[in-house]
């Protein structure tokens, strides 16, 4: 399942910037333990932003992107009440979902 | 069709041989993403294999994609870079940087009310050449750069 993805929407005019904090540990698999095992790649490897269930950003992510990533977006003309959704999916299947309502 | 499609993925270039029929609704992609993982491009290990696999022949240098990025990274393990595009009809942003393991980090796509815009939060593994990307919706690809001096390098972290 992971962790609940935080998403907040600052609209300014006809701009709203859009912050996703998606809590993941973007896990490279090169990394070893204190064992000196490696440590499994665990990343998310798609995700998607929807605005009134409507796709609007499809992102493809490799193993290079930080861990616990922060996203910002732009779009245009989104108003107090419009529904924004994110999904994503890792490399071992795992997905989540969330939705806020701009307010 | 379903476990054909399945191996034919699996195929690795094969898959690259498909993927233009993916817009043209001949294969449908499951879930709620729209494009597969590009699994060929992701994975490749030097920049121009991650580029031939991206894509990316006859690339433009052009200065309306700007990229916003510190000169000095302190820390490797997590360097936020601004990306924005000003051509016309900007269907997706990918960041490549080219001294990481895999350099390939990103491709983002937009559409409706969204802006070819996107903060990102990168690894990066030593001092590199970070690029950014443009596809445009006619297919013409422009290319942006954007040197990351890293003190400390982000892959053991």
């Amino acid at each position: 399942m992971g962790e609940p993805i935080k998403i907040r929407a600052q609209i300014k005019g006809e701009i709203t910037e859009i912050r996703i904090l998606m809590q993941h540990p973007m896990e490279t698999g090169q990394r070893k333990d204190e064992d000196g095992q490696t440590l499994a790649a665990h990343f998310i490897q798609s995700f998607s932003v929807s605005h009134n269930s409507k796709p609007m950003i499809d992102g493809q992510l490799n193993t290079s992107i930080a861990k616990n990533p922060l996203f910002a977006f732009k779009a245009r003309g989104i108003k107090t009440g419009d529904k924004l959704t994110v999904n994503w999916q890792d490399n071992t299947g795992d997905k989540r979902q969330d939705e806020i309502t701009v307010s | 069709m379903f476990k054909l499609r399945r191996r034919l993925l699996k195929g690795g270039s094969v898959a690259t041989l498909l993927s233009p029929l993916v817009g043209t609704g001949l294969l449908t992609p499951t879930g709620v993403f729209a494009t597969e993982w590009n699994r060929n491009a992701f994975a490749a290990r030097n920049i121009n294999d991650a580029l031939k696999a991206y894509g990316s022949a006859n690339t433009t240098e052009s200065r309306d994609i700007l990229i916003n990025a510190p000169e000095i990274a302190e820390n490797g393990a997590k360097v936020e870079i601004e990306i924005s595009s000003n051509i016309e009809n900007t269907r997706s942003l990918a960041i490549f940087a080219d001294k990481n393991p895999t350099p390939l980090a990103a491709i983002m796509e937009f559409s409706g009310p969204a802006l070819p815009y996107a903060r990102v939060q990168l690894k990066l593994a030593e001092t590199t050449r970070v690029r950014t990307m443009v596809k445009t919706l006619d297919g013409k690809t422009y290319v942006a750069f954007r040197e990351i001096k890293v003190t400390l390098g982000g892959c053991g972290a």
